[in-house]
């Protein structure tokens, strides 16, 4: 079978099928759970049983709904904020490599130093000062990880912006928006589609932790990390109930990077792009 | 080289600097400011006055910035605002803790990853090869905190070897303190040790096309002879810059360890000035974070430089 005029091995196809079970289990939640994201339905930490087949949670709701509806929460805001992530760091990054030396050296240099301090220790700065609502989340950790970006398309863009038809569209006087837009973008994007993968991956983990440090998704909302925090203490009893939801984190990351791999091998990437941490 | 190496230690200062100012300013863009913050909304105004002014509040933003950079400068992160107490006292402590932790985890992490590394590369393609680079894929895609539930659901509740929670005490004694913090560190190890094998493993690989590999290969030497004694050198300075890279990721990646083991370090510290706004705490940890990141991510530069002889000379 081919997708998109190729021909995804195993290893691909596994991971796609992991994303799409997934964000189907997301997006109907409502439909497949067997009880309320919050609805108490036993003691703190039942066995599993066929009422509940992961058992229940710390104040006895139903693991397995919980997971269910932990879905939308961990995947959408991950998706999000990758998304938005993206669409900062593409238009930064192009208008560097397209705009001239000024705007390059300040946003790059201004990158640099964002980039020296570790990821998590300045979100946790950031989200010491306004408090962890969902959308300073988003666009905290967006703004971030668009550094990352930033690099990716900044290195695209500048091996773009020479060739002879930007110049061509450039002489026939297209503005910078146009040319970003119409003749950049377009050549851009399929490295930009593998970095998307890793780029989610990462921006998964990280609201996984940060949640799970408390600072991420708040409650009543079912999220992976959180649960993971909730039931932490479960594990000392021998109970695995920590380890469910952070076992739906580790089959989605490698789901995707499943994936990514295979994109990967269908076009290297180009120079000047290595992963970051 | 002498040259090349100052530049990049001033660079790193230089680099150093700029973070304490993005530290500072990413505090300083709350609307309104950390008095209205912490008094909420029944503050008066009389009552939000006093207490700016008891936090210098009402000073310029850029003299607050030199004050609080000069003393940290001094080692004096100021007072936290919870409890009043001073931060440098109640971070020293933590911060020895912290750094007993990753000296642990990289003491293990380091020699394991170089060894399985090359041994990888020795053996590329055969089975020693593909299962570690089946294990370390896995390690570098789940989660921190799966890692550590799963170490502690096998070794500390089935089998009872070493305690679950890992809250040292300056009173133990270095063997007791080994001992206790065993999980975290292993989980740390774990961590950051799936990088720098791939990496290793990687960088020997890409030497091994040179002619100067092929040559030995020609003189009759085996595969691992070839390895250690020819491309190994040469890929030193890339695995020594990864090596300095994962310790600095180790630096962070302590952060949730120490919350899962509630292992009294600094990154829990940290963890919990931001739960309860804490400015100045978390301002104090950042930089202290911040720092060692840029102080390793130097280092690295620094052995790179020192290590590659092609490097002494920049264009």
């Amino acid at each position: 079978m081919k997708l998109f005029g190729y021909k995804p091995p195993l290893t691909a196809w596994l991971g796609l099928a992991i994303i799409g079970i997934f964000i189907f289990v997301a997006i109907f939640a409502d439909v497949i759970a067997p009880y309320g994201e919050a609805e108490s339905v036993g003691q703190t930490w039942d066995d599993p049983s066929f009422a509940n087949w992961l058992g229940t949670d710390n104040i006895g709701r139903d693991l397995l709904s919980r997971l269910i509806y932990g879905a939308r929460m961990t995947i959408g805001v991950a998706l999000v904020t990758t998304i938005l992530s993206f669409f900062i760091g593409i238009t930064t990054g192009f208008t560097a490599a397209v705009g001239g030396p000024v705007i390059d050296q300040f946003l790059s240099r201004l990158v640099d130093v964002m980039l020296s301090i570790p990821l998590l220790i300045f979100a946790l700065i950031i989200l010491s000062v306004f408090g962890s609502s969902i959308t300073t989340l988003v666009l905290t950790l967006a703004i971030l990880d668009s550094t990352r970006v930033f690099r990716l398309a900044r290195a695209v863009a500048t091996n773009l912006a020479v060739m002879e038809y930007v110049e061509a569209a450039r002489l026939r006087g297209e503005g910078l928006w146009w040319i970003m837009r119409r003749e950049i973008l377009p050549n851009a994007l399929p490295p930009m589609i593998s970095e998307f993968g890793l780029r989610f991956c990462f921006n998964f983990l990280f609201v996984a932790s940060l949640s799970f440090l408390g600072l991420g998704i708040q409650p009543p909302f079912a999220d992976w990390g959180g649960m993971v925090r909730d039931n932490g203490k479960a594990i000392s009893f021998g109970i695995p109930a920590p380890l469910w939801p952070a076992l739906a984190i580790a089959i989605m990351t490698v789901g995707v990077n499943l994936v990514v791999d295979w994109i990967l091998s269908i076009n290297s990437r180009p120079s000047g792009a290595s992963a970051e941490m | 080289m002498l040259k090349t190496i100052a530049i990049r230690i001033a660079l790193g200062f230089l680099t150093l600097w700029a973070v304490s100012i993005l530290i500072f300013g990413a505090t300083e863009i709350l609307p309104g400011d950390v008095a209205s913050a912490v008094l909420g909304q029944g503050a008066t105004p009389e009552t939000l006055a006093v207490f700016r002014h008891e936090l210098g509040l009402d000073r310029p933003a850029y003299v607050r910035y030199l004050e609080w950079f000069f003393n940290a400068l001094h080692g004096d992160l100021g007072i936290a605002m919870t409890n009043k107490r001073v931060i440098v006292e109640t971070i020293a402590p933590r911060l020895s803790n912290t750094l007993f932790l990753a000296g642990y985890a990289a003491l293990i992490a380091v020699p394991t990853s170089v060894v399985f590394g090359v041994a990888a590369a020795i053996n590329e393609g055969k089975f020693v090869d593909r299962f570690v680079n089946i294990v370390s894929l896995m390690t570098i895609s789940v989660p921190e905190f799966f890692i550590a539930y799963v170490l502690i659901l096998y070794l500390a509740v089935q089998f009872e070897i070493f305690p679950s929670l890992s809250t040292v005490f300056p009173e133990m004694d270095f063997s007791e303190k080994i001992f206790i913090a065993a999980l975290p560190a292993f989980t740390l190890t774990m961590l950051v040790m799936a990088h720098m094998l791939r990496m290793t493993r990687t960088s020997v690989l890409s030497i091994m096309s040179q002619p100067y590999v092929e040559m030995a290969f020609l003189k009759g030497l085996t595969r691992a002879q070839v390895i250690i004694r020819h491309a190994l050198p040469n890929a030193a300075a890339p695995i020594i810059s990864v090596i300095a890279l994962n310790l600095a990721y180790l630096i962070v990646g302590v952060v949730v360890i120490e919350v899962v083991f509630v292992y009294p370090g600094i990154g829990q510290f940290m963890v919990d000035g931001v739960s309860k706004r804490d400015l100045p705490v978390v301002q104090a940890c950042g930089l202290i974070f911040a720092g060692a990141f840029v102080g390793l991510n130097t280092v690295a530069d620094v052995l790179a430089i020192m290590v590659n002889p092609r490097l002494r000379h920049p264009l």
